[in-house]
């Protein structure tokens, strides 16, 4: 009963989001107000619809219910309880609910916050959004129905994937899909001045906090599936430029961009297409992200079953949404001209540099990302990229990024008198200098210059983040939210900068054979193999090992690393042991059974790494910070602009 | 031209790559093999029916055979074998079976069991000349020339289609349909 | 010294015959040179197990893996430099066995799309900064009291 309940709810969803989306754009367009406030209902029509059908699902995961394909194919009856309610989200059609899910809940979201915009523009964004909404439960309901129903009931289930038995999935995605998600507010509000033919500083300052807030969730989700990765998987990487880690990358790069962008526009009316361009590109990359998972169009080891009917319905998806979002571009961005000058060395030009590195290193990834398909298309063979393409090219943008930020960051607004921040600059950089090389050549014998400069230039951005907010304090001046969360955004990024660098330059993996007693030397510990024993856990049946870890003699810890074999899917997982000591991670992992005792065991010695995710979160930090400032709520009081834009007053 | 039209024009570019990707998506995790068209990796190794004697690829030169990499081990070689019989029944092209890291006397066993449809049978214990074919998952079948050209690979199960479609026109000397 | 339990034998055996693997491999190998050893540390990593094509093959459990590896250990042995032992790979396997992909002319646009996107980007940057400054003296809006957000 429950199933069918879901599903008709879902059909009932289908129809009410393209009513939103009917009303949303054709009220607004034909100036018939009755269908422009018909769009609020219908936005809460459809969130409750879609709300009723997560329930359902989760219900029958809870309850056992295998007649459900979906519950069969993905939990068990030994499954614990709360991984139950988590595998909603671990196969395709769950995770599509779930993005449904979430996008019903950010339009919720934008429609309460839109008492202030006025009524039509909030109704076309409504609108967009609503297309999206009806673009996302078609594909659902044509091709990967959740509610599918297997009759006769399977006995039992195929139990959830072991990897994702792990309490890093029950966050993961949803964060991840909060913040992927979340940029389809800026789209639609892109598309609603492009519909609207207009867009002012206003438009800026409201779209903001939706943009910096839908990015610090981005910001965290992939920290999380980075962190997951390395713990749970546990060959002690935390980023392999997977096609699918870059999907969700990409538009991290075109976000932060955007971010960037937006506050151009919001100051001073300028950069209005390319935020425009921004924007559409941000939420462009999510959809292209979810293609590229579902199509089988690329291999991974994120893939979802790849089907290419699935692929072929979200291309044509991705050609209407992003092709049409382009076309309405194509119409209306030639009218968005300003007057406003600037300096070279202004805020505004800095801006422009920061926006075009980070144009230019989502372009690498994209072309990394996207060259096997590309070169197959082309008939040029087959390619394959990896690392060691990424991450060279990476830093060839991020590098020059990176030092910009700690110059640009004492720029003013159109006239950038950088010349009063002389001193400044050379004594911020002296001290970044010290103590960046300080801590590479003293703490290390072996150091690479790349390693120095990447230690530079991320104390460097701490020290210049830190000139304006401590000057303001002993001028006894207020530090606005909006200041406040752009300082710690950028200390956040510095700080992983420097991780980054350390654990690029500094460490250590060896993977060593050892009997019981035996005792291995990586880097500065001592590693004592004692022996393995049997364990037993609530889905599976391991072997765990025990090893004595010391630092120079020092007992360090006693860390148990298993390998589990799980009864249901008979597949085998290690589980790491990683123990944080003096700013290194100590990562240990049982491998082969070599006979007679002797076991082969990974061990990393990774310093700093677990900083690069703090950091990713103090990024978030700052986000949240500057998305929650109450001016970008108060309209500013602007002179009509000159440039509100000639013949583009309809609607 | 309006230079705003650029990125629409970009999208459409990225929009025909996709929509060829999909296209050629089933082949995805199939890799086309460098060795078509170059001569086919010498061997001679153990014969599994009597180890002291050698199945050697200079002995094969002058007629057409399938080079067929298998084991034991492989659940998908155990479906293949059907039609490998077949093959055998049709006369028209001799199997070379290659032992990938088996057991010879398992290997035995199932021959005796299952039918033989090969003309012999090399061993390959260390994996080396499996490497050398550049096999990457059993069952894999090349397709060798008289001359000792490598024509056609297929990975994966033998199936008919295959069979008429690559296999029986290329040893015609007809044109080979693509399928 | 404990002596291992009939238990935790049949368990080792059990888990070495697993039907799926979603472990990684640990390669204790250790060549006699540390300089040989950096190099197939380095190649191992570079190169792609054909048979979990998302792993490298130091990290990946299986039999072909293991095969590989010890064919590039092999090689390094005998004195084979590292494009050596590249193309002896992808003369088997195809360039989709290398995670870094071919320095050639076909590969060009690849390994030229910073050095591209950033010359666009320099050019754009140029332009747009040229066209402001030149507007700058009859910019006479007044800037909001914000300073520097």
């Amino acid at each position: 009963m429950l199933p069918e309940l879901g599903h008709f709810a879902l059909i009932l969803a289908l129809l009410l989001a393209g009513l939103q989306a009917f009303f949303g754009i054709a009220g607004p367009a034909f100036a018939r107000e009755r269908w422009t406030s018909a769009v609020t209902p219908a936005v809460a029509g459809q969130a409750v619809m879609v709300a009723t059908a997560v329930v359902c699902l989760v219900t029958s995961f809870v309850g056992n219910d295998f007649s459900v394909l979906y519950v069969a194919e993905n939990s068990n009856s030994a499954l614990p309880l709360f991984y139950r309610v988590a595998a909603l989200w671990g196969a395709h059609e769950g995770s599509l609910l779930l993005w449904i899910l979430l996008l019903a809940a950010w339009t919720v979201a934008v429609a309460l916050g839109s008492g202030r915009l006025p009524p039509r523009f909030a109704g076309r964004v409504l609108g967009v959004l609503g297309v999206v909404s009806f673009g996302f439960l078609l594909f659902t309901l044509a091709t990967s129905n959740p509610f599918l129903r297997l009759d006769p009931p399977a006995p039992d289930g195929r139990d959830l994937n072991p990897i994702l038995q792990d309490p890093g999935l029950a966050v993961h995605p949803p964060i991840l899909y909060t913040g992927y998600v979340g940029f389809s507010v800026a789209f639609a509000f892109a598309c609603a001045a492009m519909l609207e033919g207009r867009l002012d500083q206003n438009w800026a300052r409201w779209t903001r906090p939706w943009t910096t807030s839908a990015w610090a969730f981005l910001t965290c989700g992939i920290a999380l599936g980075s962190f997951w990765a390395y713990y749970e998987l546990g060959w002690g990487g935390f980023w392999f430029w997977d096609p699918v880690e870059n999907a969700s990358f990409m538009p991290w790069l075109a976000g932060t961009a955007l971010v960037h962008s937006l506050a151009v526009t919001d100051k001073r009316g300028l950069f209005k297409s390319w935020t425009l361009l921004l924007a559409i590109l941000a939420f462009s990359l999510s959809l292209l992200g979810t293609f590229l998972v579902r199509s089988g169009v690329l291999v991974s080891v994120h893939s979802f079953a790849a089907d290419p009917t699935r692929g072929i319905f979200i291309l044509a998806f991705l050609i209407i949404m992003i092709g049409g979002a382009l076309a309405l571009y194509a119409w209306r961005a030639p009218l968005l001209r300003s007057t406003a000058g600037f300096e070279l060395g202004s805020r505004e030009s800095f801006l422009l540099f920061n926006n075009v590195l980070l144009v230019t290193a989502l372009g690498t990834v994209f072309a990394g990302t996207l060259a096997p398909l590309i070169s197959d298309a082309l008939k040029l063979g087959t390619l394959s990229v990896g690392p060691p393409y990424f991450n060279p090219t990476f830093m060839i943008s991020m590098l020059p990024l990176l030092a910009l930020l700690s110059v640009g960051i004492h720029a003013n607004w159109k006239r950038g008198r950088l010349k009063d921040s002389q001193r400044t600059l050379l004594l911020t950089f002296v001290a970044a200098a010290v103590l960046g090389c300080g801590y590479v050549f003293g703490l290390y014998s072996h150091a690479h210059l790349l390693s120095a400069v990447g230690a530079t230039l991320a104390v460097w951005i701490v020290l210049s983040s830190l000139v304006d907010p401590i000057d303001r304090w002993r001028r006894g001046l207020t530090l606005p939210r909006a200041v406040l969360g752009m300082t710690v955004a950028h200390i956040g990024l510095a700080i992983a900068a420097f991780a980054l660098t350390a654990v690029q330059s500094f460490t250590i993996e060896r993977d060593v054979a050892l009997a019981p007693g035996q005792t291995a030397k990586v880097g500065d510990y001592e590693i004592r193999f004692e022996g393995v024993r049997p364990v037993e856990g609530p889905n599976y049946d391991a072997v765990g090992g025990t090893l004595v870890v010391t630092r120079h003699g020092a007992p360090v810890a006693v860390m148990a690393p298993q390998k589990r074999r799980y009864w249901v899917q008979h597949t085998v997982k290690s589980e790491t042991a990683i123990r944080w000591h003096r700013g290194n991670n100590v990562l240990l992992a049982l491998g082969e059974d070599l006979g007679s005792g002797r076991w082969s065991i990974r061990v990393q010695i990774r310093p700093l790494v677990s900083l690069v995710w703090i950091a990713a979160f103090i990024m978030a930090l700052g986000g949240a910070l500057a998305a929650s400032d109450r001016r970008y709520r108060t309209a500013r009081a602007l002179a009509p602009a000159p440039e509100a834009v000639a013949g583009a007053q309809t609607g | 031209m309006n230079r705003f039209l650029l990125p629409l024009g970009l999208f459409v570019l990225l929009a025909v790559v996709l929509a060829i990707g999909i296209r050629h998506s089933p082949e995805k995790s199939i890799i086309a093999s460098p060795l078509i068209g170059k001569p086919a990796p010498a061997f001679a190794l153990p014969s599994l029916a009597d180890p002291a004697h050698e199945v050697r690829s200079a002995d094969l030169k002058g007629h057409w055979y399938l080079f067929n990499v298998w084991g034991t081990w492989c659940g998908e070689c155990r479906a293949e074998h059907e039609m490998l019989l077949q093959v055998h029944q049709a006369g028209v092209v001799p199997i070379i079976g290659l032992d990938w890291k088996d057991d010879d006397t398992q290997a035995v066993a199932w021959l005796t069991q299952l039918g033989n449809p090969y003309q012999s049978v090399a061993t390959d214990h260390s994996g080396r000349m499996a490497i050398d074919w550049g096999v990457y998952g059993a069952p894999e079948t090349f397709l060798v020339s008289p001359e000792g050209v490598v024509v056609y690979k297929h990975v994966g199960a033998l199936t008919p289609d295959t069979w008429t479609r690559e296999i029986l026109p290329r040893v015609s000397g007809l044109p080979a349909g693509k399928s | 010294m404990k002596r291992l339990g009939a238990r935790t034998l049949l368990l080792s055996a059990w888990l070495s015959l697993a039907a799926t693997y979603t472990a990684w491999a640990v390669d204790p190998t250790e060549l006699p040179d540390p300089k040989l050893q950096a190099r197939y540390v380095a190649l191992t990593h570079e190169l792609r197990c054909m048979q979990c094509q998302n792993e490298a093959l130091a990290d990946s459990p299986v039999d072909l893996a293991a095969d590989l590896r010890r064919e590039v250990r092999d090689q390094l042995l005998a004195g084979k430099s590292d494009d050596d032992i590249r193309a002896w790979m992808s003369a088997r396997y195809g360039d989709f066995i290398l995670f870094r992909p071919r320095y050639s002319l076909r590969n060009a646009w690849l390994w030229g799309a910073p050095a591209i996107l950033l010359l666009i980007g320099a050019l754009v940057c140029w332009r747009v900064v040229r066209t402001r400054m030149t507007l700058l003296p009859a910019d006479h809006e007044p800037l909001e009291e914000d300073g520097q957000s």
